[in-house]
C-alpha cells in the first residue's frame, strides 16, 4: 500500500497541471487520424527533458492513457479509428452515430475507458511490486535472456512475417552496437561523424515512428479525409453510466481480456479490443445486435484498449523489458532522466515510480471528465488536412531530435533511419521490433559480457548461459513465441491460398 | 506486390547482412566485437532467408511503393531531405521550417492554387505555426538552435 503515501504528489500544482496538458491534448493528438499513440509520447519526450523525471513522466504516461481513448472520438464519429487499438470501436461506434446515438457512444466509450483504465492501473500497482522482488534473483544470464525474449516475442507477435519481424529485432540490436564498445572503447560501425556517439534513443524513437508517418501522409498526395463528422446531441450522462452498469458482462470481459493481453508483450490494444469485442459477441444474448450499433460493442471494446495500458507497463517497470512500443518510448523517457527500471526504481526512487503510477489512475478520472467535453474539438482537429499534419510533425521531428544533445547529427540519423523505416515497412518489416532490439540491446550485451567473465571464472558458457531452471524456461518462452507465430502465420496463409484458389 | 521491389528491398537489407558480418569479424580488438558477432550471424542467416524467398516468388507480406504512392511521395521526401540535411543548419530552424512548412503545405493541400485566399491562409498557417516552434523551443524550453538568416 506504499503507492497510498505518494498519491498526495499527484496533485502537486505543476504535476496536475501536467496531467490535465498530457490528458486533454493526448484526447486531442489520439482523435487525429494517423498520429499514432507511440508517435505522440515519441514527440512529447523532448519536452520533458526541462522537467523533473517525475514530472516528465506524468506528461508521458497521461498522453499515452488519453491517446488510446482519445482515438474512440474518430473511430465514432468519423468511422476512421484515431489508432490500431480504436478498430474494434468503430464496428458499433459509427453505427450507433449514425443512428443519432453518437453522444451515447462517446460517453460509454469514456466511461468504458476509465472503468478498464482503473483496473487496469491497480493491476499495475498489486503486480509490480512483488515482479520487482522477483526480478532482484535475476543474474546476467537471465537478463541477458530477457532482453532477447523482449525482442523476439515483439518480432514474431507483432508482425506480419515472423522472419521479417525477427529480421527487423537484429537490425535494432544490431543499431545498438553502433558507436565506442564500453568495455575496449573499440570504435563499431562508425562509417559517419554523426555516429560516433552512437545512436541516440530518442532521436531514434522519433525517426522511426513519426517520419514513416509523414511520408505515408506524403505518399497519399492532395487528398483530404474525405469523412464527415456526425453531428452530436445531447445525451444524459447519468443515463451512460446506467447503460454502463447495466452492461456489466461486456464491462467485465471487456476489462479482464484488456488486462491479460496487456500483460503478454508485444500482443498490443489492436488484439485486445478485437478480442474483447468477440469474446462479448460470443456471451451476448443480443448476438444478433453486434455490428448494427450495439452499446455492448463500444463498453467491451473501450474497456479492452484502455486496461491494457496498465498492466503493459509491468514487464517495463519489473523487469527492464517494454511490453509495447509506447512502452519501449516511456522507458526512454525513463533513461534520458537517469532512471532504470526494475527493483532499483522501487527501492531508489519510489517517489518517481509511485508518482508515475498513481498520476495513470488520476488520469483515467480526468480523461473520463475531459473526453466528454473535448470530444467535439477533437473530431475537428480529426479533419484538419493531411498536408497541415505531415508539416507539423516533420517540424516536430526535426526539433525535437535535435534538441536532444544539440546536434545535427541526431536529426540526420532521425531523418535517416525514418526515411528507411518507411521502406521497410512498406516491405513487410515492423518498427516496433526495431525499436525494442535498439533499447534492449545495450541490457543484452552487459549482461551477455558480464555472464561471459562469470562463466569463464567458473562453469564454461554453455553452461551457464544455457542451463538452469529459470534459462530454460525464458529460452522456452522465447522458441514457444516464435513456433507459435510461426504456426500462425503458416495456416492463415493456407486459408489465403485456400480462399485464393475458391476465387 | 512487385516482385523486382521485394527482390531490391530485402536485397539491400542482405547487403547490410553481409557487411556488418564481414565487419564483425574481420576488426579487432575480437572481444569488442563478440557480441555483434553473435547478432550479425543471425542477421545475415535471416536477410539470407527472406532474401531467397524474394528471388523465389515467395514474399507475400509487404505492399510495396506503387507508382502513385512514389509520385505523391516525391516532392515532400524531396523537401523533406533538402530541408533537414541543408536549410535547417544552412538557413536557421525557423527561417528553414517557415520556407519547408509553406512549401509543404502548398504542395499537398487540396484546396485550389488558383484562389487567393488559400494562399494566405496557407501563410497565415504557416507563420502562426512557426511563432508557436519559437514560442515552444526558444522560449520555455530554451533550445538554442542554428540560426542563420533572420532568427
Amino acid at each position: 500500500m506504499e503507492f497510498i503515501y505518494y498519491f498526495g504528489d499527484v496533485f502537486s500544482p505543476l504535476s496536475f497541471l501536467l496531467l490535465l496538458c498530457g490528458t486533454i491534448g493526448g484526447l486531442i493528438l489520439g482523435a487525429t487520424p494517423g498520429l499514432s499513440p507511440t508517435m505522440a509520447v515519441a514527440l512529447l519526450i523532448p519536452f520533458t527533458f526541462h522537467l523533473e523525471a517525475v514530472q516528465g513522466l506524468i506528461l508521458l504516461g497521461a498522453a499515452y492513457t488519453s491517446t488510446v481513448a482519445g482515438g474512440a472520438v474518430s473511430a465514432i464519429l468519423l468511422k476512421i479509428p484515431g489508432a490500431p487499438a480504436n478498430i474494434a470501436t468503430t464496428l458499433d461506434g459509427h453505427k450507433m452515430a449514425k443512428q443519432g446515438q453518437g453522444a451515447k457512444a462517446l460517453q460509454l466509450s469514456f466511461l468504458a475507458s476509465a472503468a478498464g483504465g482503473i483496473f487496469g492501473v491497480l493491476l499495475l500497482i498489486f503486480l509490480t511490486p512483488l515482479l520487482a522482488e522477483w526480478a532482484l534473483a535475476f543474474g546476467p544470464s537471465h537478463l541477458f535472456w530477457l532482453a532477447i525474449l523482449g525482442v523476439t516475442v515483439i518480432g514474431s507477435l507483432d508482425s506480419a512475417s515472423v522472419v521479417k519481424g525477427l529480421l527487423s529485432g537484429c537490425m535494432g540490436l544490431w543499431l545498438a552496437t553502433i558507436g565506442f564498445d564500453d568495455i575496449m572503447g573499440a570504435q563499431r560501425f562508425i562509417f559517419h561523424p554523426s555516429l560516433g556517439g552512437g545512436i541516440n534513443i530518442i532521436a531514434a524513437l522519433i525517426g522511426l515512428f513519426a517520419i514513416p508517418q509523414v511520408l505515408t501522409m506524403f505518399a497519399k498526395g492532395r487528398r483530404t479525409t474525405g469523412a464527415e463528422v456526425i453531428e452530436v446531441q445531447k445525451h444524459s450522462v447519468l443515463d451512460a453510466t446506467r447503460e454502463l452498469f447495466r452492461r456489466p458482462r461486456a464491462l467485465g470481459i471487456g476489462t479482464i481480456t484488456g488486462s491479460i493481453i496487456g500483460l503478454i508483450p508485444g500482443v498490443g490494444g489492436q488484439i485486445a479490443g478485437l478480442v474483447a469485442y468477440d469474446q462479448t459477441k460470443k456471451f451476448s444474448s443480443e448476438k444478433e445486435k453486434f455490428g448494427k450499433g450495439h452499446s455492448e460493442g463500444v463498453i467491451a471494446a473501450e474497456a479492452a484498449n484502455n486496461a491494457m495500458v496498465g498492466p503493459s507497463l509491468v514487464p517495463l517497470l519489473t523487469l527492464s523489458i517494454p511490453g509495447s512500443p509506447t512502452a519501449a518510448v516511456l522507458l526512454g523517457g525513463l533513461l534520458i532522466h537517469g532512471i532504470f527500471p526494475g527493483s532499483d526504481l522501487f527501492d531508489n526512487h519510489p517517489d518517481v515510480a509511485w508518482t508515475f503510477i498513481n498520476s495513470m489512475l488520476v488520469g483515467q478520472v480526468l480523461m473520463c471528465l475531459f473526453g466528454l467535453y473535448v470530444a467535439g474539438l477533437a473530431a475537428r482537429v480529426a479533419q484538419v488536412p493531411q498536408s497541415v499534419m505531415a508539416a507539423i510533425v516533420l517540424a516536430l521531428s526535426v526539433f525535437g531530435a535535435y534538441s536532444v544533445q544539440s546536434s545535427m547529427g541526431d536529426v540526420y540519423v532521425m531523418a535517416c533511419l525514418g526515411i528507411g523505416m518507411y521502406f521497410l515497412e512498406r516491405f513487410g518489416f515492423s518498427a516496433a521490433p526495431l525499436v525494442l532490439g535498439l533499447i534492449l540491446g545495450p541490457i543484452a550485451e552487459a549482461n551477455f559480457i558480464q555472464g561471459g567473465m562469470i562463466a569463464d571464472a567458473t562453469v564454461g558458457k554453455a553452461s551457464y548461459f544455457l542451463t538452469g531452471g529459470l534459462n530454460i524456461i525464458l529460452i522456452a518462452v522465447v522458441v514457444a513465441s516464435i513456433a507459435y507465430s510461426a504456426w500462425m502465420e503458416l495456416r492463415s496463409r493456407r486459408y489465403t491460398t485456400k480462399e485464393e484458389a475458391q476465387a | 506486390m512487385n516482385r523486382s521491389q521485394h527482390i531490391l528491398g530485402s536485397g539491400l537489407v542482405f547487403a547490410v547482412g553481409i557487411w556488418v558480418t564481414w565487419v564483425s569479424y574481420t576488426q579487432q580488438p575480437s572481444e569488442a566485437f563478440l557480441f555483434p558477432r553473435l547478432i550479425a550471424s543471425v542477421f545475415l542467416v535471416l536477410a539470407g532467408w527472406t532474401f531467397g524467398k524474394a528471388v523465389m516468388g515467395l514474399s507475400k507480406v509487404g505492399s510495396g511503393v506503387s507508382r502513385t504512392m512514389f509520385l505523391n511521395m516525391v516532392p515532400g521526401l524531396a523537401v523533406m531531405l533538402v530541408y533537414v540535411f541543408w536549410a535547417a543548419k544552412a538557413l536557421g530552424f525557423y527561417t528553414a521550417t517557415a520556407i519547408g512548412f509553406f512549401i509543404l503545405l502548398s504542395l499537398y493541400d487540396p484546396a485550389p492554387h488558383s484562389e487567393g485566399k488559400t494562399w494566405i491562409r496557407r501563410a497565415l498557417i504557416t507563420a502562426v505555426f512557426v511563432a508557436v516552434m519559437y514560442g515552444l523551443f526558444a522560449k520555455l524550453l530554451s533550445v538554442y538552435t542554428p540560426r542563420e538568416i533572420l532568427f
